[in-house]
């Protein structure tokens, strides 16, 4: 699954960094029929996690009330360079991740 | 669709915009430390099956989102809460419950004291008209809430409905 992750590429030590994480995925609702009338079963990433030197800094449950290609915008405090790992699995178990670096200064 | 049907339609989505724009904030200024009562509407029946049985109290918590949005499958929303995020005090979580889309839990975004900002922003849908309630969970376990209405010209589940 294709994400894209928007951050600064530097941030202060200390620094309070906004983070954007869009997912290309349809967030299927279950609600809808195919051409041939037959429901198309959910499937929304239900799951999606974000880790920064180790440690859980976000974590996101979804439902079918999210967008399709959901985008989620959170905060976290820099504290050393290092990446952001994001990871998440929808209803028909298929994992995704992605990766973000962050060079922080001091 | 005529092009004046169209004309028509979009005069009239503005003329309920702006009605209920006027209600809302007659309501606003009276509501802040209010305790919401489970019992009282579809929508805080739904927020107290988040906070299983635990009280909610408007305030703190504020949503940003367009009063009028012409399409329920993607509607953006900001949530924030007036909170320090110090290891004292920070937001565990914040809950986006919705009053009649299908299932009434929208998502549930976990913060913590590292998280340096008690804010959120994302996208979401909506069936219909309605009130969108934002929930906080405060890390000494109390509960803080918002509630924004928007007016949804087009439905997110046609199929649905």
């Amino acid at each position: 699954m294709v994400a894209r992750a928007d951050l600064p590429a530097e941030a202060k030590r200390g620094a309070v960094v906004p983070v954007r994480i869009a997912i290309l995925h349809a967030m299927e609702t279950g609600y809808r029929f195919d051409v041939n009338g037959r429901s198309i079963p959910k499937n929304v990433i239900n799951t999606l996690t974000c880790r920064y030197l180790g440690e859980s800094i976000f974590r996101a449950e979804m439902g079918s009330g999210m967008s399709a290609n959901p985008s989620v915008h959170f905060y976290f405090v820099a504290e050393r360079t290092g990446d952001l790992e994001f990871e998440w699995i929808d209803d028909a178990g298929e994992r995704g991740s992605h990766r973000a670096k962050i060079r922080v200064v001091t | 669709m005529s092009i004046n049907h169209a004309r028509r339609r979009h005069t009239f989505a503005i003329a309920a915009g702006c009605a209920s724009l006027a209600t809302l904030r007659s309501t606003a200024s009276c509501a802040a430390n209010e305790l919401i009562d489970p019992n009282t509407d579809a929508l805080s029946q739904r927020a107290a099956a988040v906070t299983a049985g635990a009280s909610i109290r408007i305030g703190r918590v504020s949503i940003d989102t367009p009063r009028l949005a012409d399409n329920g499958h993607s509607v953006p929303i900001t949530v924030r809460v007036d909170c320090a995020m110090t290891g004292q005090e920070y937001v565990r979580r914040i809950v986006l419950v919705s009053e009649t889309n299908p299932r009434p839990l929208i998502a549930t975004f976990h913060l913590n004291a590292k998280s340096g900002r008690a804010e959120i922003a994302t996208r979401i849908r909506l069936n219909k008209t309605q009130r969108v309630m934002a929930l906080a969970e405060l890390s000494d376990g109390s509960f803080w809430a918002d509630r924004a209405e928007v007016i949804v010209t087009e439905s997110a589940c046609l199929d649905a409905e």
